[in-house]
């Protein structure tokens, strides 16, 4: 189960990587298109949730904070740029004379942008995540912990409204590091990026699911304290997949920015955060592509039958996942292996004949 | 592979103002399989719970010059003291290879963790060879039979290149073959490492043990070889009641009987009833 057929992952993520970068933009329109981009940042913050829930056990509830990190990191830096050298146009509604907030200030250099998106939610997710886990802190608590995390944060940002917008957010980005945001053409070019970082994160965690660490991080989940006798501190286990999700959620996040062209408390809350994590499940958490195509699922509903049929659309989000989680605990992508395995004679194991091969190099 | 000895001096373990173990001391060398038995609540798994870091202890456990006291769980499994539980713990999930492989990584260099295995590690060979699972490889460890679980947890101690192991109970739930094979297995390891075996099985004790420390209500009872233990006649108070003849039956005879089947003859049964709470009829449940 835990074993990914190398080469047949490979080229699903290849298969993957063809459909976003090459036949989506030839066939969609720009609308589409950006909405298609929006997924691929859910997709992002879900691949992360995949390796901390799916493979590490730890239910991360609140990776609103980590999307929202990168998210607000990025919307600071673009606002700026549209402003110039002036102060942007929302705080100077409500004191002409205001400064500049002090940590707003930083964000006018782009290097220093791109550094914060990745370094903020690193240091956030370690410090947060050392304090957590060495404390053995996990379960139901872990879960409450992290979610009401994104409830303050989204709530601190709804109440200092002069230096980040309140609930209004941050909006109206001209400038995506010098490129016009409004040309159609620029815009290809940010989904492309989000879609090639989409890909980049699902190769990242197809090496850390087939290496040693991705063992140790399962034997983590099921048998935490028998991996201690093993020697292994469980928590710095533990630490570098939460860190890794954090990374990735900030990843979506920031490019959640140039895409919509919006960002405001409520995407990255309590709420959105759950609405993360329901795509996770969807498709199933501990397989490889689940993570993602479920979060791009989930999201292509939100953005077609959420606003055309708003009141069912809650209903028919709340049924899936009665459905999916009473009969397919491990998602959707569990039907494929289900069906294979069925098919399959009970005797004949793939996986035995490599290992047994393996043995005899190694003996010989 | 080492000539540190385990010593354990005065530990004291309390829970709450419960006493578990009172004032305990034993020691263990390379070479020897050293039983550590006694009626369910002596504290012996107590013991071991001390020794591993797993509960609070006052006292002294050394392996060689170091204190083992003190330090947190994983710290002690790196001086190379390893542990199996009651119930055979093993990452269900995983192969028989990925268990070992896992084992045997405590030496291995975090950035190694990130590469993917490509060949198996000598040490999971040999320690594969030993323990009969050879052919189980590729099996997820979930699915093994009970005794096998309690091998490849043996196996792991032998990759992990632990040079004290800790077994609680590691035969409960085996057939009569399984044991004996379980018993010969701890011989040969003990060459080389320290064994330290928690066990109510007096049969599988009598066949295998090189010198026994017997508990009793957290305080060392006796020691010695296992005729001398066998002797003593507190031991085969607290063991039997005060039925000295029918503990001479029952720890000396019923030859290929296991703990449950000792329990359930009629003669202990009728001992158990009449003597002592903690007789007969505790050694074939689980102590907590």
């Amino acid at each position: 189960m835990t074993k990914l057929r190398p080469r047949l992952s490979l080229f699903g993520i290849g298969a993957f990587a063809l459909l976003l970068l090459g036949v989506a933009p030839l066939l969609l329109t720009d609308h589409w298109l950006g909405n298609l981009g929006k997924y691929c940042c859910w997709a992002m913050a879900a691949v992360g949730i995949g390796l901390a829930w799916g493979r590490g056990g730890m239910l991360v509830m609140g990776q609103g904070v980590f999307f929202a990190l990168g998210a607000y990191s990025m919307a600071m830096h673009l606002t700026l740029e549209t402003a110039g050298d002036g102060v942007p146009g929302f705080m100077v509604l409500y004191d002409p004379l205001a400064p500049l907030p002090a940590f707003w200030e930083p964000f006018r250099s782009a290097a220093f942008t791109l550094l914060a998106i990745v370094l903020l939610p690193v240091i956030v997710a370690g410090l947060l995540g050392y304090a957590l886990f060495k404390r053995r802190v996990k379960g139901a608590y872990f879960a409450i912990l992290t979610q009401a995390l994104a409830v303050a944060l989204a709530t601190l940002i709804s109440s200092t409204i002069r230096e980040t917008g309140g609930d209004t957010g941050l909006s109206d980005f001209k400038y995506f590091f010098g490129f016009v945001l409004d040309d159609p053409a620029n815009r290809k070019l940010v989904y492309l990026i989000t879609a090639a970082l989409l890909v980049v994160c699902l190769l990242v965690v197809r090496q850390l699911y087939r290496s040693r660490f991705g063992e140790l991080l399962v034997a983590t989940r099921d048998a935490e304290e028998r991996v201690r006798f093993l020697g292994y501190d469980p928590a710095n286990v533990k630490l570098v997949a939460f860190v890794g999700a954090a990374l990735m959620a900030s990843i979506g996040g920031a490019m959640f920015v140039p895409i919509v062209g919006i960002i405001t408390p409520a995407e990255i809350g309590a709420a959105a955060s759950i609405l993360m994590i329901a795509g996770v499940a969807f498709g199933g958490r501990a397989s490889l592509f689940g993570p993602a195509l479920g979060a791009m699922a989930v999201g292509w509903g939100q953005s077609s039958l959420g606003s055309t049929w708003p009141d069912g659309w809650t209903y028919i989000i709340g049924a899936l996942f009665i459905v999916v989680i009473l009969f397919l605990p491990n998602g959707l992508s569990s039907v494929l292996a289900r069906f294979t395995a069925a098919r399959r004679s009970p005797g004949e194991q793939p996986a035995a004949a490599t290992a047994t091969l393996q043995l005899e190099e190694a003996k010989s | 592979m080492t000539d540190a000895s385990l010593v354990v001096t005065d530990l004291h373990v309390e829970f709450s103002g419960f006493v578990a173990v009172g004032g305990v001391s034993f020691d263990a060398h390379p070479g020897e399989v050293r039983f550590l038995i006694g009626p369910n609540g002596a504290g012996k798994t107590t013991c071991i719970d001390a020794i591993t870091g797993l509960a609070a202890a006052t006292g002294s456990a050394r392996l060689g010059e170091q204190e083992l006291l003190g330090r947190p769980v994983h710290k002690i499994v790196r001086l190379g003291v390893g542990r199996t539980f009651q119930t055979a713990s093993v990452f269900n999930e995983l192969s028989v290879l990925q268990n070992l492989d896992i084992a045997a990584g405590r030496h291995r260099h975090w950035a190694a963790l990130l590469r993917t295995r490509r060949d198996v590690d000598p040490s999971i060979v040999q320690a594969l060879e030993e323990t009969g699972l050879a052919d189980e490889l590729a099996t997820p460890a979930g699915i093994l039979s009970h005794g096998q679980k309690q091998w490849l947890e043996i196996a792991m101690l032998l990759v992990q290149d632990a040079k004290v192991l800790l077994l609680d109970e590691p035969v409960a739930g085996m057939s009569q073959d399984e044991r004996t094979a379980t018993g010969e297995l701890l011989q040969r390891v003990a060459a080389k490492r320290i064994v330290l075996v928690v066990e109510h099985d007096m049969d599988f004790m009598r066949r295998f043990a090189t010198r026994v420390t017997v508990l009793h209500q957290g305080k060392v009872l006796s020691h010695g070889t296992v005729a001398e233990v066998q002797a003593d006649p507190r031991v085969q108070e607290v063991y039997l009641g005060t039925a000295g003849a029918a503990t001479t039956a029952a720890m000396s005879v019923v030859p290929d009987v296991s703990a449950v089947g000792l329990a359930s003859s009629p003669a202990v049964s009728a001992v158990g009833l009449a003597g002592s709470p903690q007789t007969a009829a505790g050694t074939q449940q689980q102590e907590d």
